[in-house]
């Protein structure tokens, strides 16, 4: 009987230590998806009711808009030029950096690291500056390949490529830190044991540190794809989704859609689509930690 | 003679090393030094990369011209508060599922797992529903409240949790201590290192949010600095020296907390991705 009663007692200041965690999580997470669902299979608008079912016919209708086709072609196109690039670029650089001496490592590490703890927006202030189409310091840079300086983010051909630059200057420095630490983890011994054989530094990377850097190289592609494919901020901050819609993306409309458009059904639907997404690529990273044993 | 080749190529690559350095941080060099010229300069096209000017004017200019001290103090001010909730409800709640026995408690935390992959950005239509529903919109308590939910947090002191001892939780518990007082008097402070490094992250997080405080501080003055800065360029127009002023007040207490605790950041950052550093 005694451990009947201790084992209520224990549930119930269990019960106490979890409740505010579960009332916070239930009223603005798990209450705002089920909302998120039965809102998109309405004509609700932001503000003022839940409007009228109307079954799947948001989603036939976002399948057929050709905005959301534009703004998953380009969310595809983000993808594209952010996530390999930014994990080459990460690996070279934790290559480069984690050769130098402990105290210097710390502080060439802080060099490439500092961009990523800094707020969206004075990020791209900083670039809208650097890139402006008459002081810009880098159009005398982009006149070499241009031929003549270029208004960036007013340009549908170098929209894309410029925001999906500030962003790997931006977010590298995470991928960095992550491979350092990757390659901190691969022993010294595997390094001599060849370095005795002759190996040439090629040989080295491809036959030990490539291979067992591998699940942190899938680690920040995951990563870095899922980040990538919820692009917003930059976007809105430096082009709007500009011009021609030419860097128009998913989020973005669902912003437009239910905050200027005050169509919150058809809002729903896409951030469900979005939201499916990207859930799906976690589960995926899921199952490549679970199965790192983590 | 290969020993002095391999001498050769490794001073190369460590002088590639520093320029590659210097070029990712310029970005950050020139917005100090357009921050501390004055506006003729800035555009004037003599102006050199190095600093020439040590004017402050941009800086007293976005003092005294722009809301700035309250987009500080509503920025300081929530990111304090979510900091300190997101600890401390995320430790109890680990706490409890780590040492203690109760119903649901593998579904609960089957769900906080669940919730590290749904993507905030996808509720912000609902959430902001929710807060005009319960009156919160333009308040801080709007701009807290969807921060609250970090399940990281909740998965990073499991494991700490977990590696403590069972017998320590037996011992106190029989010596009729209850379980607030073992996990605030011996599960805390051994596990102050991290939740030092989980604090700091928490913190700089929060300072960085963009898209939600935009969407739901509508006035100025409950701006947070990173949103509030954007208006600054509209008034502003091309006065680029102001902006980058503006820009650098913004990012200063994040760029100084990141200094001070660098190994803590770098800690906290591979803790919770899941590498363990």
């Amino acid at each position: 009987v005694a451990v009947v009663a201790n084992r209520r007692k224990e549930a119930v200041v269990a019960l106490s230590l979890i409740l505010p965690f579960v009332f916070v999580l239930s009223l603005v997470f798990l209450y705002p998806i089920g909302k998120l669902i039965y809102l998109s299979f309405t004509n609700a608008s932001l503000i003022g009711g839940n409007g009228e079912w109307v079954g799947l016919d948001n989603f036939k209708r976002v399948l057929s808009d050709r905005l959301f086709l534009t703004s998953l072609k380009n969310n595809g196109y983000f993808v594209l030029l952010t996530v390999i690039p930014t994990t080459i670029i990460a690996l070279v650089i934790a290559l480069m950096v984690v050769r130098l001496r402990k105290s210097l490592q710390a502080l060439i590490l802080a060099f490439f690291f500092l961009p990523y703890i800094l707020p969206v927006s004075v990020v791209t202030q900083i670039w809208t500056w650097m890139l402006d189409f008459q002081f810009g310091i880098l159009q005398p840079a982009i006149s070499l390949i241009a031929g003549k300086p270029v208004a960036v983010f007013r340009n549908p051909y170098w929209v894309m490529p410029v925001v999906a630059s500030v962003t790997i200057w931006w977010t590298n420095g995470f991928n960095v830190l992550l491979f350092i630490a990757g390659l901190r983890n691969i022993p010294k011994d595997y390094y001599e044991a060849a370095g005795l054989d002759g190996a040439s530094r090629w040989q080295l990377f491809g036959k030990i540190t490539w291979p067992l850097l591998w699940p942190v190289t899938a680690l920040v592609l995951t990563l870095q794809f899922i980040m990538q494919l919820k692009i917003f901020d930059q976007i809105y901050l430096l082009s709007n989704g500009g011009p021609f819609n030419s860097s128009y993306v998913l989020l973005l409309m669902v912003y437009r859609e239910a905050f200027q458009l005050d169509k919150g059904g058809y809002a729903s639907a896409v951030a469900l689509i979005l939201f499916v997404m990207i859930a799906a690529f976690s589960i995926l990273q899921f199952q490549l930690l679970k199965a790192r044993g983590q | 003679m290969g020993r002095h080749i391999k001498k050769i190529e490794n001073a190369i690559l460590t002088l590639i090393t520093f320029i590659s350095a210097t070029i990712w941080i310029f970005p950050l060099y020139w917005a100090f030094i357009t921050s501390i010229r004055s506006e003729e300069r800035v555009v004037s096209s003599d102006a050199g990369l190095w600093p020439d000017e040590f004017n402050f004017a941009a800086y007293t200019h976005v003092f005294y011209n722009t809301k700035i001290i309250i987009w500080y103090i509503n920025s300081i001010g929530t990111a304090l508060i979510i900091t300190f909730l997101v600890i401390v409800t995320g430790m109890m709640c680990a706490y409890a599922i780590s040492q203690m026995r109760f119903p649901a408690r593998r579904l609960l935390y089957g769900v906080i797992l669940g919730c590290f992959m749904v993507p905030s950005q996808a509720l912000i239509v609902t959430q902001f529903i929710l807060m005009s529903d319960m009156g919160l919109v333009n308040s801080w308590a709007g701009i807290i409240l969807p921060q609250l939910v970090v399940p990281v947090v909740i998965i990073v002191y499991k494991q700490f949790f977990d590696a403590v001892p069972k017998e320590m939780r037996e011992a106190v518990v029989l010596d009729s201590g209850g379980d607030y007082t073992l996990l605030f008097k011996i599960y805390l402070p051994l596990n102050w290192g991290i939740t030092a490094a989980l604090a700091i992250i928490t913190f700089i997080s929060a300072w960085n949010q963009f898209f939600w405080p935009f969407l739901i501080a509508t006035t100025e003055d409950k701006m947070t600095i990173p949103v509030g800065i954007t208006q600054v360029k509209d008034v502003f127009g091309i006065a680029y020296a102001r902006v980058m002023a503006s820009a650098l007040l913004a990012a200063m207490p994040v760029a100084v907390a990141y200094l001070i605790f660098q190994r803590k950041v770098t800690q906290a950052v591979m803790i919770s991705s899941g590498i363990k550093g």
